[in-house]
């Protein structure tokens, strides 16, 4: 459900750089401790972007593994379940390594012709 | 038409975390220590804070609450016979409210806070297991209760939200007697997802455990100052390689700019 909060801030991120251009396709990079489903992040997407510059860009998603690394012996390792303790060293602090990001890498722009022509080469 | 790569690389709730910095510089220009109060509907935010927040002020520590909701003022009308400063703050637009209380609608709030009167601030979130861990609103702390009329499996269902907690207060623990509950199962899936994780078991109705909460939230303060004073040593460190920090962690009370820290 909090996917279209979510959509809200992708779709102001990407105007925020896209200015006038349109937007044909937008690359994120969310980890799988943000707990996003896709599906309902694209949906809202669509919503959100209507009428705006985002209208009808493809969106593709990087999925970012949870990794975790332990605080006292620098394993890492990857977890598929919401286990946040070392195996070796039992409770104490682990850190997140990657699962947390929820970027915008990129996106692609329509440029004008005549604006690509006049840039030097 | 000719089509160009943008790279971006940007998180796309900087916006968010951008105007919390700003909350937290109004927070620490006033001292004040802001708690982000979260749970699921129902679980006994507001029932929490009847309970514990009376005669807080005689013992030296004076709490404001910030109450979120999605329509209607009852849970500021029942804080409202604390005598301590309640403001309401709606997420509503008509048309039904938004899920969380995200930085930008606590900014709104804040001028009609008063925040020279108070050493602590609890923003009691929209109650929600979700979207309020995804937006910082400036906050020193965030916790959580999580009631035993929910389910142990909670945290492993939304770690998003138990991880973001600094302290999970169990309640309703007077009902474990009619329930079929395993309360340590609870907490050692709280642990599990959130070793770091402060429990603490409390029933708001009986006041068994109470007192321990009130403890937490009179030293809150003085762990917030010297968690901001190492956030601000640290930014030093970066400007001036390694020296001796140790004046500045004595307290909250120096009288110099914090860089805007836990956001």
């Amino acid at each position: 459900m909090h996917e279209f909060d979510l959509s809200s801030a992708i779709v102001a991120t990407v105007k925020k750089h896209a200015g006038e251009r349109k937007v044909t396709h937008v690359t994120l990079r969310i980890g799988r401790l943000r707990q996003v489903v896709k599906d309902t992040l694209e949906f809202y997407v669509a919503i959100v972007g209507k009428d705006t510059v985002v209208e009808g860009a493809t969106l593709e998603i990087i999925d970012v593994p949870a990794v975790l690394r332990c605080t006292t012996c620098r394993n890492e390792w990857e977890i598929e379940i919401p286990a946040f303790i070392c195996g070796s060293c039992g409770p104490g602090a682990v850190e997140v390594a990657t699962g947390e990001e929820f970027m915008v890498e990129s996106i692609e722009v329509e440029d004008e012709e005549s604006a690509a022509c006049t840039a030097p080469r | 038409m000719h089509r160009t790569k943008v790279r971006v690389v940007e998180d796309a709730l900087d916006a968010n975390n951008t105007i919390a910095a700003a909350n937290r510089s109004d927070f620490d220009r006033e001292n004040v220590t802001v708690v982000n109060l979260m749970s699921a509907p129902g679980a006994g935010k507001t029932t929490l804070l009847e309970r514990s927040l009376d005669g807080m002020a005689e013992e030296g520590l004076r709490v404001g609450v910030l109450e979120g909701d999605v329509a209607g003022s009852f849970d500021a009308d029942r804080l409202s016979v604390l005598h301590i400063p309640v403001t309401q703050l709606n997420t509503d637009n008509g048309f039904g409210g938004e899920c969380h209380l995200d930085a930008n609608m606590v900014r709104s709030a804040l001028p009609s806070v008063a925040l020279h009167d108070m050493d602590v601030l609890i923003v009691e979130n929209v109650g929600n297991l979700v979207c309020p861990a995804e937006f910082h609103i400036g906050e020193d702390s965030r916790m959580m209760v999580c009631s035993v009329t929910e389910g142990e499996d909670k945290p492993l269902k939304y770690p998003l939200m138990f991880r973001a907690c600094e302290l999970v207060v169990i309640n309703k623990v007077d009902l474990l007697q009619y329930l079929d509950f395993d309360v340590d199962l609870l907490e050692s899936n709280v642990k599990q997802v959130n070793p770091q994780a402060t429990v603490m078991r409390v029933s708001a109705k009986t006041g068994e455990g109470i007192d321990e909460f009130r403890a937490w939230l009179r030293a809150l303060p003085a762990r917030a100052g010297e968690r901001r004073a190492d956030a601000h040593a640290h930014a030093h460190d970066h400007e001036h390689g390694d020296h001796d920090h140790g004046v500045l962690i004595e307290g909250d009370d120096h009288d110099h700019d914090h860089e805007p820290a836990n956001v």
